[in-house]
């Protein structure tokens, strides 16, 4: 027997997959908006020493020791590295941080902070749900934007390649005249004759194979200049700013906030936001923080972990082990003379950190250490940093104190000169912080505050209640002004409405990053009112096929048909419009610009397939006389 | 329910050249408002400090500045915000060293000079160089997106309906921006996201009129393009009508409830919308007419072709 293959549906009807695939969609979004519903807890989160992780037993008495004091915590996690303690109100919260900090105080480098965890049950976290998370206007924080100095950076660059011009010159015996900096020209080296001024060129071709050289003649001196090409300063102010940032995270771990943001913007500036926090000027004190470094000497003849300090030496603690170490005052070897720090590999796989100075400090390492083969070297890390005390519930800065730091103390096995490594029983973990720490021990170029805002907490809530209420009440004069104009495909209208806000929450709350400002509010308000326009046109259209005198179901039909590449035109520009926005914009507009952008994407989905499966669910499939619209 | 009679045939061209003499004029007043006052830029754009400060009572502005004149700060605006009992600070950016702590000192001696328990609601600092960055980046957005824009429509239209709807974008855009020199409220970045707000949603308003008009000059084989216009203008102006009170019903209740963070923003997307709305029907339209569009510009074929398989997508 033969059969068509294609068998014709009726007038406006869907297969059941597409209802079903309709369904299944509807209820993933509600799924995952569904975690908005629950609000937050309370919450105390404390993390160990340099940002890490809390070991257990450490956590427990913690635990502890609340419960001791009377404090009813309502559910303590310990997971990924996050230790959290949740608590019942907001006053139990300070006295729960206020306990725990006076708890930890001796106990090491912990940090403590306030924190508001979403109260998410566990089934649905389990599911990947999570609230939205809201953006600083609306939560109360600190944000600040810095900028590194760049000029400074390169400079920086530019006196060590001066210095080590001169070194390399002297070291092949070529006398120059002088190796200076000329404003617009670059980097000179200037000879006596022309023969030295060649190998001179050649020698320095040779080893600094990422610069540009040319030869020239001024009066009676040859020249050699040499450029920094464009690929060489963009990656000198790349690791500017890398350092930089590295450095911020590690101070940023201090200051005890719960979800810190630290970001590159473009090529020179590092957004920094701090939710919660409402004491800028502790934070920028610490932000603005100094460390520095130095290489010293061990006077072993105090003997192991010693309790006094011989003549010429200090005492100095090593905060991993707990071992003093007796460190002799000179000579010392400054962090600033460090040019670069970064971990490597040695033969046996085995982490290292790569060490690099200018000449002048190699000059000076070679001296210290060629006459102390097989003997310690201790890096030392000296850090301001503040202290402070619970003063009415707040934590106030009352003094600053210099923290000085024994980070490593290995054994020299050779002269070192201004590149050299240090090995020992890292692993890499811990040879990449102590590269880092080397590092922010020597910020090439300082970075300024060039924007900060603060959003106290009142206000935060305050654009919160704002926003929701203009929210509720735009929809629901839009979805009265529809069901009275549209009637029954009014009613389908508002079903596409309801859900589409049900998927722009869902999607804002699954995608990483984004966050919920007060002009994104705005956004899905205008979306709202916009999103109404799909379904506008197609029952405008299906009120002007009745007209025509088109039987209902043909109508309802053509409708749908004629709209579409309308409505599909008119999104796209708005499209558009989002995607500038979000490319060129930066903070608030960049909000603005991903609910504008997910609000469009759904309205379609919800304004043409939604609403057409619920037309075919009510009028498809049959003859119809008249239907309300 | 109907707003819009069903049997509506306004001669809309009839007055097209009001239409074309009230756009032009307000488009050159715009412009000359724009030269002349220019727009209150806002913190976002200048650079400078300003501080939100929340009183217990109803705040005593000149007391205000008194209080900041003593503690050495004279070149400050003080204005209420919102409420009476809210109050915002500018300081304009002042060379020296600690320009960022200027926010900080503004409020400590509020604090101290009231007695007063004061709540510091917001301190915001911005670079002088971010701001003319800021500037820039703006300009370069509205610009980016016109052209982004007049490359589509020329795709699945035709330039002349290219120039027609980037010509209505440049007179919303333009007036708005008029209309924010006239009032001389504070332009921040919300407002300028409003002002691209504005592009994407007259653009819609645009393209749904050009859109019937393709297909009209299809289907009515012997038409006029003027009398093409004018019915397809009668075609959509239920569409266009409800479009924009549904819109307006929620930017009213952000106007009104919204609170004063945003009232610019949907102060410049009201405008917007009722600006963008005329500029479809009279802006758009006119701009293509007057180019000359005609029935062997819109022969795409493609516009046939994706009808038919939208069986399949929904």
């Amino acid at each position: 027997m033969l059969y068509n293959q294609q068998t014709v549906r009726p007038i406006n009807t869907y297969a059941g997959w597409k209802y079903a695939m309709l369904v299944i969609v509807l209820a993933l979004a509600i799924l995952y908006a569904l975690p908005n519903i629950y609000g937050e807890d309370y919450a105390l989160q404390v993390s160990g020493p340099k940002g890490g992780p809390v070991a257990a037993e450490m956590f427990e008495q913690i635990e502890q020791n609340l419960k001791d004091n009377g404090v009813e915590i309502k559910k303590s996690t310990n997971e990924d590295g996050r230790a959290l303690i949740r608590l019942f109100d907001s006053e139990t919260q300070l006295k729960a941080r206020r306990l725990t900090a006076e708890f930890l105080r001796d106990k090491g480098d912990f940090g403590v902070a306030l924190n508001l965890a979403p109260a998410t049950p566990e089934w649905l976290e389990n599911l990947g749900g999570s609230p939205l998370k809201l953006g600083l206007d609306l939560r109360g924080g600190v944000h600040f934007l810095m900028e590194v100095d760049m000029e400074q950076a390169i400079s920086k660059k530019e006196d060590q390649y001066i210095d080590d011009f001169k070194s390399l010159l002297r070291e092949q015996k070529l006398r120059y005249a002088s190796v200076v900096r000329v404003n617009d020209v670059g980097l000179v080296a200037r000879f006596r004759d022309e023969e030295t001024r060649d190998s001179a060129e050649s020698e320095i071709r040779q080893r600094f194979n990422e610069l540009n050289t040319r030869s020239r003649e001024t009066g009676e001196l040859y020249e050699v200049v040499i450029t920094i090409p464009q690929v060489k300063i963009t990656e000198i102010k790349d690791y500017a700013l890398q350092q930089n940032i590295a450095t911020l995270r590690n101070r940023i771990n201090e200051l005890g906030v719960a979800e810190p943001l630290i970001q590159q913007q473009g090529a020179e500036r590092i957004l920094i936001q701090l939710p919660g926090v409402q004491d800028s000027e502790r934070a920028k004190r610490i932000l603005g923080a100094t460390a520095t470094i130095s290489f010293q000497l061990v006077n072993e003849s105090a003997g192991y972990n010693p309790s006094r300090a011989p003549a010429g030496a200090e005492l100095i603690k090593e905060e991993d082990t707990g071992i003093n170490h007796a460190i002799r005052k000179s000579p010392l070897i400054s962090g600033e003379h460090l040019t670069d720090a970064n971990v490597g590999y040695d033969e046996n796989s085995m982490p290292q950190i790569n060490v690099n100075l200018d000449s002048e400090g190699g000059a000076k390492m070679l001296a210290m250490t060629s006459k102390n083969i097989n003997k310690p070297m201790a890096i030392i890390m000296r850090e301001s940093k503040g202290i402070y005390e619970e003063v009415d519930g707040e934590l106030k800065l009352v003094d600053t104190k210099l923290v000085t730091n024994v980070v490593s103390a290995p054994n020299i096995g050779a002269a070192l000169g201004s590149s050299f490594r240090i090995t020992g029983r890292f692993s890499p973990t811990e040879a990449r912080d102590l590269a880092l720490i080397l590092r922010s021990g020597s910020l090439i170029a300082p970075a300024y505050f060039v924007e900060e805002r603060t959003v106290g907490p009142s206000l935060g809530k305050q654009n919160i209640e704002l926003g929701k209420t203009s929210i509720i009440v735009g929809f629901i004069a839009v979805l009265i002004f529809m069901l009275i104009y549209y009637k029954v495909f009014g009613l389908v209208a508002n079903i596409a409405l309801t859900s589409n806000l049900v998927f722009i929450v869902a999607l804002m709350s699954l995608i990483p990053g984004a966050t919920l400002t007060l002009p994104g509010i705005a956004g899905i308000v205008l979306t709202v009112g916009m999103a109404v326009d799909a379904n506008v046109l197609i029952f405008e259209r299906i009120r002007e096929e009745l007209r025509e005198g088109t039987n209902p179901a043909q109508a309802i039909h053509n409708g749908y048909d004629k709209a579409f590449s309308t409505i599909a035109d008119a999104n796209i520009t708005t499209l558009i419009a989002a995607l500038v926005l979000f490319g060129i914009g930066t903070g608030p507009v960049k909000g603005f610009a991903v609910t504008l952008f997910l609000g469009i994407l759904t309205s379609m989905f919800t304004a043409i397939v939604g609403s057409r499966a619920i037309v075919n669910l009510i009028y498809g499939g049959k003859s119809l006389k008249k239907i309300s619209i | 329910m109907r707003i819009i009679k069903s049997d509506l045939n306004i001669d809309f061209l009839k007055i097209k050249m009001l239409a074309t003499v009230t756009s032009v004029v307000l488009m050159l007043a715009s412009i000359g408002l724009l030269a002349t006052k220019g727009l209150n830029f806002g913190l976002d754009f200048t650079g400078g400090t300003l501080v939100e400060v929340g009183y217990e009572q109803d705040a005593d502005l000149d007391a205000v500045k008194s209080q900041l004149a003593n503690a050495g700060f004279d070149k400050v605006v003080v204005q209420n915000f919102g409420t009476s009992k809210d109050v915002i600070i500018r300081v304009a950016p002042i060379e020296g060293e600690d320009k960022d702590k200027i926010g900080t000192k503004v409020f400590e001696a509020l604090k101290q000079a009231s007695g007063e328990n004061i709540d510091l609601r917001r301190n915001e600092y911005v670079g002088a160089s971010m701001g003319e960055e800021l500037t820039e980046q703006g300009g370069l957005a509205i610009l980016v997106a016109l052209i982004c824009i007049l490359i589509y429509v020329s795709v699945r239209f035709e330039w002349k309906f290219a120039l027609g709807s980037v010509a209505a974008l440049a007179h919303d855009v333009t007036i708005t921006l008029g209309l924010f020199s006239l009032i001389q409220m504070e332009f921040d970045l919300t407002v300028l996201a409003a002002v691209l707000a504005v592009i994407g949603y007259s653009l819609n308003d645009t393209i749904v009129v050009f859109d019937r008009i393709r297909e009209n000059f299809l289907k009515l084989r012997k038409a006029e393009p003027t009398g093409v216009v004018n019915t397809s203008l009668n075609q959509t102006l239920a569409r266009t009508i409800m479009t924009s009170i549904t819109t307006l019903l929620v930017l009213l209740a952000l106007f009104f409830l919204g609170g004063a963070t945003i009232h610019g923003f949907a102060t410049a997307l009201i405008a917007g919308v009722l600006i963008g709305t005329y500029s479809s029907i009279y802006v758009a339209s006119n701009v293509a007419l007057a180019l000359g569009i005609t029935k062997e510009d819109l022969m795409p074929p493609e516009v046939e072709k994706e009808g038919a398989d939208q069986d399949a997508l929904i």
